[in-house]
């Protein structure tokens, strides 16, 4: 048994949980002009990012792996054979069939940005952040040697995912539309009418957002598309991104707006690829002109 | 084995351990939760040197965890928590051997604390997405699944604690 020296001990405690409090107290103070911990982030995403990345792609195989344990040593006799031909050619298929959704959907993100005149980089998800964190983030695997930085859109095939929080140089940090710190500009697609949309911060399921209009005499209704609104620059959203559907309405005498939850196009809990809007329709380049500022 | 060693040992369990938890155990969350890897290893430390180690290994790792993408939380939270888990968990341990109901309950009142100090860090600096019923959802799921992934993940964490423990300590 070893001895473990009580007022020693206390003194670590009570150093370590200082020093937590302490870069709590630095980064809980962050502006616009980021944090004094930001470079330590930086730094941890250059090394921990790629790790990610690499992880992402081995453990895409690993979840093939079952398919292809079956008793195929054990097989002796031509039927055997056969059967192990066949499962080879039904697992062919299978494989060719996740190609070919693979396919459809850079396809997708291609028609999408092409469509609107998007500049875009295409990414894959490598990492989710989890429920316990509170939040609705992912990591992408583009950074800024890729092109990527700062508040620039993120969409994929069905719509608009979310924007960059930060940039690495491998590996981006995207907050998705349903976080509930996230809000967009939001447009009805019919009516053009204005409002904003929050997320509602769910943190398992897919999330709804919550769209309240600017004009109060303007009501949505079910089934409304909603786009993003955008901004002069483009950022952080770029205009004309479908973001989600109205399903239900809402209103509450305490408020004077109408406000109606929007089921997003995005399907959050299986996101792979993405792209990042690195230029849009004008061809200027909304990274420049992010980095510029907001010129209003 | 050198101080240096042990300490790049160490350095490369966080880092694999946070990875596997962000990038491969994302896939198998249940409603949006994931086993906590990271705290496990954090317990582990604990269960095999007790509270000062345990709260080093869990600043070191809760840092990690806050710095590393994907996270977007005021860093320190994670660091903050896990200090605290090491160290209750390594007070814990004093009291006898490692048994396995001792560390299944170990494990959930770890979890418990770790989840918990988050959460409230959370609530007082009033960051988005952080609520009391969201957190009562998310609390009993994150113990239940971390007791859950105990016997896969603490027996080889702690082998691999008692290797890195210096000889002239036994």
């Amino acid at each position: 048994m070893r001895r473990v020296d009580p007022r020693r001990s206390r003194a670590v405690l009570g150093l370590l949980v200082l020093a937590s409090v302490t870069i709590i107290t630095l980064d809980a103070r962050r502006g616009v002009a980021g944090s004094p911990v930001d470079p330590l982030r930086t730094a941890t995403a250059a090394v921990v990012g790629p790790v990610e990345t690499a992880a992402d792609r081995i453990a895409t195989p690993i979840g093939a792996i079952p398919r292809y344990f079956g008793d195929v040593s054990e097989l002796r006799s031509e039927n055997a054979k056969l059967e192990a031909e066949n499962a080879a050619l039904q697992s062919q298929l299978r494989a060719s069939d996740a190609a070919a959704n693979r396919a459809r959907e850079l396809d997708g993100i291609a028609t999408l940005a092409d469509s609107s005149g998007f500049q875009t980089v295409t990414a894959q998800v490598v990492a989710l952040g989890a429920a316990q964190s509170f939040s609705r983030t992912v990591t992408i695997d583009a950074g800024t040697r890729a092109g990527v930085v700062p508040d620039l859109t993120v969409i994929n095939a069905d719509g608009l995912v979310g924007r960059v929080l930060r940039a690495g140089p491998t590996t981006a940090t995207v907050l998705l539309i349903v976080d509930g710190q996230s809000v967009i500009g939001g447009r009805l697609g019919n009516s053009m009418e204005l409002g904003f949309l929050t997320g509602d911060g769910q943190v398992s399921d897919d999330g709804v957002l919550h769209f309240s209009l600017v004009d109060h005499t303007v009501s949505p209704r079910a089934g409304d598309v909603v786009v993003t609104w955008g901004s002069r620059n483009g950022a952080p959203y770029v205009a004309g991104v479908p973001v989600g559907s109205v399903v239900s309405v809402h209103s509450s005498p305490a408020e004077l707006t109408e406000t109606a939850s929007v089921q997003p196009y995005v399907d959050f809990s299986s996101l792979d690829l993405v792209a990042v809007v690195t230029s849009s329709a004008d061809g200027s380049s909304t990274a420049m002109e992010a980095a510029k500022g907001p010129s209003r | 084995m050198t101080t240096a060693l042990r300490l790049l040992v160490v350095t490369v369990l966080v880092v694999v351990t946070i990875t596997l938890q962000v990038s491969i155990f994302s896939h198998f969350s249940l409603r949006g939760v994931v086993p906590d890897l990271a705290l496990l290893v954090v317990i582990a430390a604990a269960l095999v040197r007790g509270p000062d180690y345990a709260a080093l290994v869990g600043f070191a790792t809760g840092l990690v965890l806050d710095l590393a993408p994907p996270a977007d939380h005021t860093a320190g939270r994670w660091a903050l928590s896990f200090v605290l888990v090491g160290y209750l968990t390594g007070l814990a341990r004093r009291e006898g051997d490692i048994t396995v109901v001792g560390t299944l309950v170990i494990v959930a009142a770890g979890a418990f604390i770790g989840t918990s100090v988050f959460a409230l860090t959370g609530l007082v600096l009033g960051e988005g997405g952080v609520d009391v019923s969201r957190a009562l959802d998310v609390i009993p799921l994150t113990v239940a699944y971390d007791v859950l992934v105990t016997p896969l993940v603490i027996p080889l964490v702690v082998m691999l604690f008692r290797r890195l423990e210096p000889a002239e300590r036994w």
